[in-house]
């Protein structure tokens, strides 16, 4: 499956993603600019990504923690999620995303 | 005044702690220094609520109850805490032995210095606009030192946990305050959201939902802040910004002491966990090495290894004899006491 991200710069990157991870393994493990403090257990801000919207829809939705973790973030969005906290799968091949700011 | 010891240990997370236990059991004490305002590293900052599962024998454990169970295991060897600061410089004497400093410009002297900093020092996160650096401290203030900086001023906070609301509620009494989340929930402590929505309520405070767009100096010494919510913006005229985004964490100094360094990270030998300087250790998720994993556990296995180096620094005429727990007559009589 594939992941389309942009960057902070505006470059655009073609990842492989798999079913096993999460969205920020992958950006983490293609090393993109991606701190992911905390490892992936929800308790930072900083692997704060948008989704675009078309794709919004076939993730599920925040819960209460991540809601409250995205307190800690900048510029957050309707399409703002953390992405440790979504898990891929296949009807999320070809999801476009964007970094949130640092 | 320079306080003496023998190791110093740079960070009061679940590794620096049990390396305290470690270094005890050889008869080395500990001065330990940590930035944040208690011990516990990430394990408390981060996750306190949050379960880990990979600590032997421990089916699962908190980060908080894991570090309430390390300080009671190091309590024993008396180590002696250096909160709400960070090591800024160290140098080397003539004897070999380290004198540290630090930001409260404590100054400690012993033999191995021992970093166990995790992912660095947590510091405030920042806003992420370009050129605000030169407000830094002085119109935009990441943290309260002195509040009478701040009497009858006009104030924007920005933030939703616990020191956003409760600075909201302590400067209402001196100053006027406006309180600014991008959401009408909080995740302080309950109290102190009852405690804020009453101020709202009388008009002691303001609360605006919203977001930072941009800032700037305005003249007269003032920062036009550019809010939105949604696609709306307004501007707002403030003495002083105080943004409660949480804490990230940096390398900070250690950058600067002539380690070897792979990233952000320390290179070490896997016999000693000793850094590119004789006497200057790093032990867990800090360090770096052939096959490292970022675990607890790594770091403890790494601790007790570091210990028995330390040893021959500490006690150089000493022969170090190796000894389990379970048999040693002189831990049991400090366990005891």
């Amino acid at each position: 499956m594939k992941i389309k991200v942009t960057d902070r710069e505006g470059n655009k990157h073609e990842l492989e993603g798999d079913t096993n991870s999460t969205l920020m393994e992958i950006l983490r493990d293609a090393n993109l600019d991606i701190e992911a403090a905390c490892g992936g257990c929800c308790a930072c801000a900083t692997c704060h990504v948008y989704i675009k919207d078309e794709w919004l829809d076939k993730i599920s939705g925040k819960d209460d923690d991540e809601e409250s973790m995205l307190d800690q973030a900048f510029d957050v969005k309707h399409t703002s999620r953390l992405s440790c906290q979504i898990s891929l799968s296949e009807d999320l091949d070809g999801i476009e995303i964007e970094l949130a700011p640092e | 005044m320079i306080e003496k010891t023998d190791v110093i240990v740079i960070g009061a997370g679940p590794v620096g702690l049990f390396a305290i236990f470690e270094l005890g059991l050889l008869n080395i004490t500990c001065h330990v220094i940590d930035n944040l305002d208690k011990p516990g590293g990430q394990c408390a900052e981060l996750y306190p609520e949050k379960p880990i599962y990979d600590i032997p024998s421990r089916v699962k454990i908190t980060g908080q109850q894991l570090t309430d169970d390390l300080l009671a295991q190091a309590k024993p060897f008396n180590p002696v805490y250096h909160l709400n600061q960070q090591v800024e410089k160290i140098a080397k004497l003539e004897t070999n032995e380290w004198i540290v400093e630090t930001s409260n410009n404590k100054k400690l002297q012993a033999k191995c210095i021992v970093i166990a900093a995790g992912a660095g020092s947590f510091v405030p996160r920042k806003i992420p606009i370009a050129n605000l650096d030169n407000l830094d401290g002085k119109k935009i203030l990441y943290a309260v030192r002195n509040k009478s900086l701040l009497e009858n001023k006009k104030i924007l906070i920005v933030g939703g946990g616990d020191s956003a609301l409760d600075w909201t509620n302590e400067l209402s009494k001196i100053a006027d305050v406006t309180l600014m989340h991008r959401r009408k929930e909080f995740r302080a402590a309950p109290d102190s959201v009852s405690k804020m929505l009453e101020l709202e309520n009388d008009k002691k405070i303001n609360f605006l939902l919203g977001q930072i767009d941009n800032i700037v100096e305005s003249k007269n010494d003032k920062l036009k802040v550019t809010v939105k919510n949604n696609d709306e913006k307004i501007d707002l005229e403030v003495d002083y910004l105080l943004p409660f985004f949480g804490l990230k964490m940096e390398l900070g100094p250690i950058a600067n002491w002539g380690l070897n360094l792979d990233e952000n990270l320390i290179k070490v030998d896997t016999e000693k966990f000793e850094t590119s300087v004789s006497s200057i250790f790093a032990i867990g998720d800090i360090n770096a090495y052939p096959g490292k994993l970022k675990l607890i556990l790594s770091g403890f296995h790494e601790a007790a290894l570091m210990a028995q180096q330390c040893f021959k620094y500490c006690y150089p005429d000493k022969k170090n004899v190796f000894r389990y727990t379970t048999s040693s007559k002189d831990l049991h009589k400090k366990l005891n006491s």
